[in-house]
């Protein structure tokens, strides 16, 4: 089970080791990264493995946004399948 | 993996552009719920919609969380109760109406359709009951939408219950007064209705359908609008390719969520709707496709053909991205629901008759249209027989769901709130049609070669 999470925001100092403690915390691996800061705005795609998630999706989308806000950016996760839906056919 | 620019893309549509899952709606079958004794078909009926659509909530919210694409409506559609019903011995169906309410309340749903009655062709009992019982069902209840079915393109149109209907319609307008008569937008009177549509308020689960199945409604005008902004002043080819690609998105997500749910309800996967549906919110009209296109408002001339080609290319990008297609399918041109029409409606752009000849092109029909409270039931009829013999004539869907509202007068604004938005009273033909409607009878069913 993958899931993609979306960084968005300003850039700063720390925002991927923020992001990724929580994921590591979680258990949750990270397949791929890719970023780019265009503007002063800063994106960053994480491509993850969630299967050996130790809680719900739920509340692991719920600490990433809390992380978010603590950080001052957007933080998402959804799973992959609605990505590859909707761009591949 | 998948690129970041398409990434962004999916959550631009989603955070910006009003992209949503509008409905997922299960459908349940109530066929094995007759009974003899009304209150224990009452029962049955409840105990069955409680326990197939327990989880439907749930169920909802999580695909919603886990996709990260809002979900906005878990609803059900049962039978036509006019055919469970007629087997007791009930004589007010409004006790029906009551146990669907109950029912819906229970399972956390915000409507359940299927108050319903198929009288294309005739009457029976079971019909003549429930029709009789509309107006004070759907005023006496929150969540139960009613749909009765007048004419089809094989069986003509049956002009006894248009006539009937126009008085069903304003008796619901007085009963629901202190509400804006808002018992009239949970009623549509349409030509042949689809048996799996999952919009409300005319859905209902058709007797061809499984015992329980699951059919999505997508959404999406805001991300139509905003991929043709990019393509300003190209030509119609241009835009005609570039809603087919928005809408094959559109309805890939569908798709998605209508396999997830179905397999967690653990039910049959039944259609994908794709239909253009508007509300209120701005960003989110159909109205404005038009306008993008070209027109200075929605209903000046040309506003026709743009909607045919804007339902066209919606059919043929949705085709593509989903396994299996029904319901309304098209765009939706519900005047209170839809910000930009209720802006040309007030301007004076767009006008009944305008309304009703871009029915001819799009999905359903005149859809949430507030007529002055004094109309006539034989005018409200006429309106239902001329948009039924649009449907008969072109072997499409057209329905018509209008709000006489009571004490309103042509220039008043109704508020109907939430989805349902509001709607600016819109003026009448003032010339009768009474004896018209008073014949009664059926118009028999149209040929179907020499079409010119």
């Amino acid at each position: 089970m993958r899931a993609i999470v979306t960084v968005i925001g300003k850039d700063k100092v720390g925002i991927i080791a923020g992001i990724s403690t929580v994921l590591a915390d979680n258990n949750v691996n990270i397949l791929d990264i890719n970023q780019t800061t265009l503007q002063d705005v800063f994106t960053m795609i994480m491509l993850v493995d969630i299967s050996g998630l130790a809680k719900d999706f739920t509340e692991l989308a719920e600490c990433l946004e809390k992380k978010g806000e603590e950080i001052g950016l957007s933080v998402r996760i959804q799973h992959e399948n609605i990505f590859n839906s909707m761009h591949r056919i | 993996m998948i690129r970041t620019r398409e990434v962004l893309e999916t959550i631009k549509m989603i955070q910006e552009e009003c992209l949503d899952i509008r409905t997922i709606t299960m459908g349940i079958s109530l066929r094995d719920c007759c009974d003899r004794d009304s209150k224990r078909s009452r029962q049955l009926i409840y105990d069955k919609i409680t326990r197939l659509a327990a989880n439907l909530v749930k169920v909802g919210n999580d695909i919603e969380k886990e996709y990260g694409i809002p979900i906005i409506n878990k609803r059900v559609s049962v039978t036509p109760i006019s055919i469970i019903a007629e087997s007791s011995d009930e004589e007010d169906y409004v006790r029906f109406a009551e146990t669907l309410d109950k029912a819906a309340d229970a399972i956390g749903i915000n409507f359940i359709g299927g108050f319903s009655a198929l009288v294309h062709k005739g009457y029976t009992n079971g019909d003549k009951k429930l029709i009789r019982s509309i107006p004070e069902a759907l005023s006496s209840t929150k969540m139960v939408c009613s749909s009765v079915n007048v004419a089809t393109t094989k069986a003509g149109i049956n002009m006894d219950a248009v006539c009937e209907m126009g008085e069903v319609i304003k008796r619901a307008a007085e009963l629901s007064k202190d509400n804006d008569s808002l018992a009239c937008a949970k009623l549509v009177v349409f030509s042949n209705v689809p048996e799996d549509n999952p919009f409300m308020a005319g859905a209902f689960h058709g007797v061809g359908e499984p015992e329980c199945v699951i059919n999505v409604g997508v959404s999406g005008p805001g991300v139509v609008k905003s991929a043709l902004e990019k393509v300003k002043g190209a030509d119609f080819g241009t835009v005609s390719e570039t809603i087919k690609k928005t809408a094959f998105k559109i309805t890939r997500m569908g798709q998605l969520v209508a396999q997830e749910a179905s397999k967690r309800l653990n039910t049959q996967f039944g259609i994908v709707d794709l239909s253009l549906a508007p509300t209120p919110a701005v960003g989110d009209s159909v109205a404005y496709i038009l306008e993008e296109m070209g027109l200075e408002k929605c209903g000046a001339h040309g506003t026709t053909a743009a909607l045919a080609l804007l339902n066209d290319a919606v059919k043929k990008g949705g085709v593509m991205a989903s396994s299996y297609v029904g319901g309304l399918s098209g765009a939706f041109i519900p005047v209170s629901e839809d910000a930009g029409m209720i802006e040309a409606v007030k301007a004076g752009a767009l006008t009944l008759e305008k309304l009703e000849a871009m029915t001819c092109v799009c999905s359903v029909g005149l859809d949430m249209i507030v007529i002055p409270g004094d109309t006539s039931a034989s005018t409200i009829s006429a309106i239902i027989a001329d948009e039924a013999a649009i449907g008969m004539i072109n072997n499409k869907t057209t329905a018509v769901r209008i709000i006489p509202a009571f004490g309103k007068k042509v220039g008043d604004v109704v508020e109907f709130g939430g989805l349902l938005g509001s709607g600016p009273v819109m003026s009448v033909n003032r010339f009768g049609s009474e004896e018209f409607i008073k014949r009664g009878g059926r118009i028999p069913a149209p040929i179907n070669s020499l079409r010119n």
